[in-house]
This record gives C-alpha cells, structure tokens and sequence, in this order.
C-alpha cells in the first residue's frame, strides 16, 4: 500500500475545517519548527528530504531555498504557485479544494524557514471558488493564533494573502507570476538575475509550488530523512498524480515514487486501465508540455526493463525515447485517440498562452497551430510535417521562458514517434475528417498490455 | 448585463477594496490591480473604459496601466456579456472524453456561436484553455461565481440552462 503524505486524511469528514484538521495532527509541524528548530534547521531538513520542485521544473526545493539573499534591512517573500493551468495537471486544485489547511500550515512553516513575514498564494483566477476555501482557512488559522502576530509566542509574524490572477496560463512560470503579482502583464522577466536575488518588488524571494510546499510539514515532523527514505533514488518522497484521458479511473493519486507506469496505468488502486477495454496508444506523462510517448516506450525503457514513476526513468533516453514527469499531469490516450487532432489541440492552447513577448514563441506557436490545423482538417500537404518539424525546432530554446520549449516539445514529439498517423491525413483527408483517424492504415502495431497483477 | 449609471463601488465592495490595498506594501498599491478588476467585473458586468478608468483612479495609477492589464487576461471581458458567462473547458484532456460535442451542443441550444450573447442578454459562451479540471471533463464554469460543473453530458447541460433560465 502506498505510503500517503499529503492526502493521508483526504477522507476524513470536515478535514477541510480547521480542528478536524487540527484533531488529525495538523499545524504539529508549526508548533514543532517555530518551538524547537531555527529557520536554518526547517532549512535543513528539506534539503536533506531531497523534496524536489513539484510544479514540473524539479529542482531540489532545500536547495533552492538556501540561494535566497538575506540583506539586511530588506523584506524577503514566499510566493506560493497556485497558478495551476498546464493541461493535464489538476493535482493543486484538488489538494487547496479538500485539505486547504495542508497547504496553509506548509506556507507557515515555510515562511518561518525563509524569514518572510508577508507570504502570497497567487492562485488561478479562474478558481474562485479555491480562493474562498483558502481564504477560509487563513482566516480559522489566523484565529487559533497560528498566524498574524507572534505565532505561538515565538516572535515570529506572518501574513498570508490570496492573490487571483486573471486568466492566463504564462503566470505559472514564476517570473511572469510575480510581474501579475505586482499588478503588470504577465510577462516573464530575463534572467538573471534569479527570484532569489531579485523577486517580488525586487526583494529576495522563492516562488514555490503547492505541492512541494505542502510536502514541508510533514518532513519538519518525521524529519528529512524519513521522507527521502520513501521513492527511488533522486525520486524522494511522494508524489501526486493527476491522471486523466481514456481511463476508467480519472482523478488525482498520491503515489510513491518509483511506482512502475504498467502498475499505474492498470492497476485497480489507481487508473483502473483503459476505459471501454481499448487498447493503450499513447501517454503525456508530465503535463501537456512534455513530449508525448507510444505505448510502448511509457511502458519499458529501451532495455526493456519497466519505466518508473519518477524523475529519471520518465527521462531516460532523452527525447527520442523519454519523457518527463514534469508536474505529474498524466493524460493517457486510447487507441481511437488522434494523434494530430491531440497536438493541434494542445498547439492552440500554447499560441492562446503565449504572452507575445518573444517573436519565436509569439510567430512560431501561430504557425505550428495553424499547419496543426490545416493537416487535421484535410488541407495538408506532406512537406507541412517537416516544417512543422523545423518551426519547432526554431522555437525550442530561443525564448525568454519555457513556454517555447512547451509548445514545441508536444509538436516534436508528436512527428517523431507517429509521423505515419501525421502522413496518413495528408494522404486520406476525407477520412481523418470523418474521425477515422487511420488505425487501419497504422503501420506499426500497437502494443496490447496485459493488466498488472 | 448590468446597466451601469454611475461608476462607483458599493459600500461593502469599497470595504473589500480597502482591505485588499492593506495586503501589500506602502506604494505598491498597483499589486491590487488584479483583485479589484475582479471585484469591478463582478459590480459593473464587465470592464468598460469607464471602470477602467475608476480603477485606476482607485489605485492611483495610470488608466493605460490598467488597459494593458485587463486586455492580457483573458477573465476580463471588455464588451458586455450576458448574465451568465459559460465557459467550456476546450483543451486536450477535456476534448479526449467529449468537450467539443459539449460545446456544439450548447451552441445549438443557446442559437449563439462563440462569444456571442443571447438575444436575451441572458447568456454568453465560450471555449477556454484548460480549467485544470482534466480528470473531471468535460467541464465548464459559470462566471460571475465560477460555479464549476463536471462529467458534463449533453442531458446535463439542458438541465442546467433549464435551471438558469428558471432562475429569471
């Protein structure tokens, strides 16, 4: 059975209130560091938790938190990611919508260990009715004396504050987030220099996902090598799951890492396999800007040893046959799923998100959705598959954020493992306009798995 | 739509106002731009120039400030909308288990394409990008609330524009 961390109470009634929460254990972590540990100590065991950045990037969290500058004089900022918005992820929604006060106590203890006494949760606009839960829950928090001035008679103040953004994907890269924060377009800033030097208002800053800041209350109590005790590797800890797509299963998981992908996909604890008892095609892994894989490169890694729910295994390969957990938003495709349809789809959202800042994200997403779209709609032509290669490849890299890197990435991916899918709407157009998207004419059989025992 | 005759808060909208500028540091008051947009859309119907223009003038910054800001996100609407603002969840994990049929079917049912309002003034209907809601698709939400509905049928949806109708 899987060792749960930040759903362990998730079906307990009321534990979104403040005393069942408490009633389960809750807010020990913030008796524990603001009574018996120093800012370094909190520190410390999340960088000995080896929690890594659960927003996609997955940069070691403890780490990330010692490159913040401590100046004197000068105020330093927590910033919590809320910005959910990558399709295929909706882990944070449903982590802030049913356990709130894991995210608030994560924010306090977390706060504490940077030194910052005003923290924001700049949450997606689009979840209001999120913000209304968090803004609950800060509020029964603040009124047990766990936040607001001198916490538990530590001597330590804190303010936490809701932010809404307004309804655009870029804010969930952590620079454009603090531009909307300060109340501008979300335009990501160049760096360096880094959040850490130079964030919010130009003061020392960590912008952290949900999750990873959730995850901090329970190292502060169990300690940090407990936590790295769980998973494989440099996979520490846990890690939530957003499953979705042609499953019978859909819904969020909080998993172990190391948990074999056959196992997840298939197995009654989690997906419950493929809905309607169809075959497996294809997987976006990580959230809809990591490259998509075919069945059977998800599954087995090239020596045909299992793939692994974790970091490393998801990537191992590089891109020709890996992929990336990114932030967990798994998006599984069945047999009778386009493929092109799919990355026209996805296209359109990345030139929809693109902030318009840089010309290859702001030209070339245009381009990639509108090539996307002609080859879906019976009007390609076969040398469109090679430019959207080369279009692409232009983005990839030339950009001031990741955006670029993610609309290019499912665009790539998509041609290089199902380019006889890409071929055959050029060839058939009628026929992919149909919906027949040409499993007849698939040159490559697709894999049929057997269910985990 | 809100008929608009004077551009002012209510009491209780300007309290809220007040308490949301109290969140950030002295002079960085413009970081309440986003949340008092909200709270503007939600009083007024939608954010016109003259809103704008009050925000700004609420913020002490420059109108062009607020412009810039309210035409990026996509949650502020600078025309009218109707009443009930339905926006359907078009991206990918969506669209795997059935978003578009959703949104054809609601385009027949309301008589209106994408963007438009009813003749009614009483709804408008859009696609947007990814409502972070994939496991639960097809999904939509209904502003000013974003009221969220899931596992949307086509059955679902009649049901739930009878009640909004019912409603008024």
């Amino acid at each position: 059975m899987t060792q749960k961390i930040l759903l362990k109470d998730i079906n307990v009634p009321g534990i979104n209130t403040f005393d069942v929460y408490r009633k389960q254990g809750g807010y020990a972590a913030v008796e524990k560091a603001l009574k018996t540990m120093s800012p370094d100590d909190v520190v410390e065991e999340v960088k000995k938790s080896g929690l890594r950045g659960r927003g996609g990037a997955g940069f070691p969290t403890g780490m990330k938190w010692s490159f913040l500058a401590k100046p004197e004089g000068v105020p330093r900022y927590l910033v919590c990611n809320a910005d959910e918005s990558e399709p295929g992820t909706f882990k944070d929604r449903y982590l802030m919508t049913h356990t709130p006060h894991t995210l608030i106590e994560g924010m306090i203890v977390s706060s504490y260990a940077l030194g910052a006494n005003t923290s924001y949760i700049y949450v997606r606009g689009e979840m209001m009715p999120q913000i209304r839960i968090l803004e609950k829950a800060i509020a029964e928090a603040k009124n047990a004396g766990f936040l607001g001035k001198n916490i538990l008679g530590s001597g330590y103040d804190l303010e936490v504050y809701v932010q809404p953004g307004g309804g655009a994907y870029i804010c969930g890269e952590e620079t454009a987030l603090l531009e909307s924060l300060e109340g501008k377009r979300g335009n990501p800033r160049i760096k360096p220099p880094f959040p850490a030097i130079a964030g919010l208002y130009g003061c020392p800053t960590v912008v952290n996902n949900v999750e990873s800041i959730a995850a901090v209350s329970w190292i502060v109590v169990n300690g940090g090598d407990e936590y790295a005790k769980i998973g494989i590797g440099r996979s520490t800890g846990t890690k939530l799951i957003s499953a979705s797509g042609n499953i019978n299963k859909p819904g969020v998981y909080e998993i172990e890492l190391g948990l074999p992908v056959e196992e997840f996909i298939y197995s009654d604890e989690y997906c419950g396999g493929i809905a309607n008892g169809k075959r497996l095609k294809a997987v976006v892994a990580g959230g809809s800007s990591v490259p998509i894989l075919p069945a059977n490169l998800i599954l087995k890694l090239a020596n045909g040893q299992p793939r692994l729910m974790s970091y490393e295994s998801l990537s191992e390969g590089g891109f020709a046959t890996g992929t990336m957990l990114g932030s967990g938003g798994f998006i599984v495709m069945d047999e009778d799923s386009c493929i092109v349809r799919n990355t026209w789809n996805f296209s359109r959202f990345y030139h929809h998100e693109s902030c318009g800042q840089c010309s290859p994200c702001r030209e070339g997403t245009g381009w990639m959705e509108k090539v996307l779209h002609r080859i879906e709609y019976g009007h390609g032509k076969m040398s469109d598959i090679d430019l959207l290669v080369d279009v692409a490849k232009k983005i990839e890299g030339n950009t001031i954020c990741p955006l670029g890197d993610a609309a290019a990435w499912p665009v790539a991916s998509a041609i290089r493992h199902f380019r006889d899918e890409f071929e055959w709407h050029v060839k058939e157009p009628n026929a992919a306009m149909e919906g027949n998207y040409g499993l007849a004419n698939y040159a490559d059989p697709i894999p049929v798995v057997e269910t985990a025992n | 739509m809100l008929a608009v005759k004077e551009i002012k808060f209510s009491a209780e909208a300007q309290k809220k106002v007040d308490e949301i500028i109290a969140r950030y540091p002295e002079g960085r008051q413009k970081s309440a731009l986003l949340p008092v947009l909200h709270l503007a859309q939600a009083e007024f119907g939608w954010c016109s120039t003259e809103v704008m223009d009050y925000v700004a003038s609420l913020l002490n910054i420059s109108p062009i400030e607020v412009y810039e800001v309210a035409s990026f996100y996509t949650m502020f609407f600078l025309k009218p909308s109707g009443k009930y603002v339905l926006e359907v969840c078009r991206t990918g994990p969506c669209c795997l288990v059935g978003a578009e049929k959703i949104m054809k079917h609601l385009e027949e049912k309301l008589g209106v394409k994408e963007g438009e309002v009813t003749s009614d003034g009483l709804f408008s209907f859009r696609g947007v990008e990814c409502l972070a809601a994939c496991g639960y698709g097809p999904v939509l939400q209904i502003g000013p609330e974003y009221t969220f509905y899931e596992n949307l049928t086509e059955n679902s949806v009649d049901e739930l524009l009878t009640q909004l109708m019912n409603k008024n």
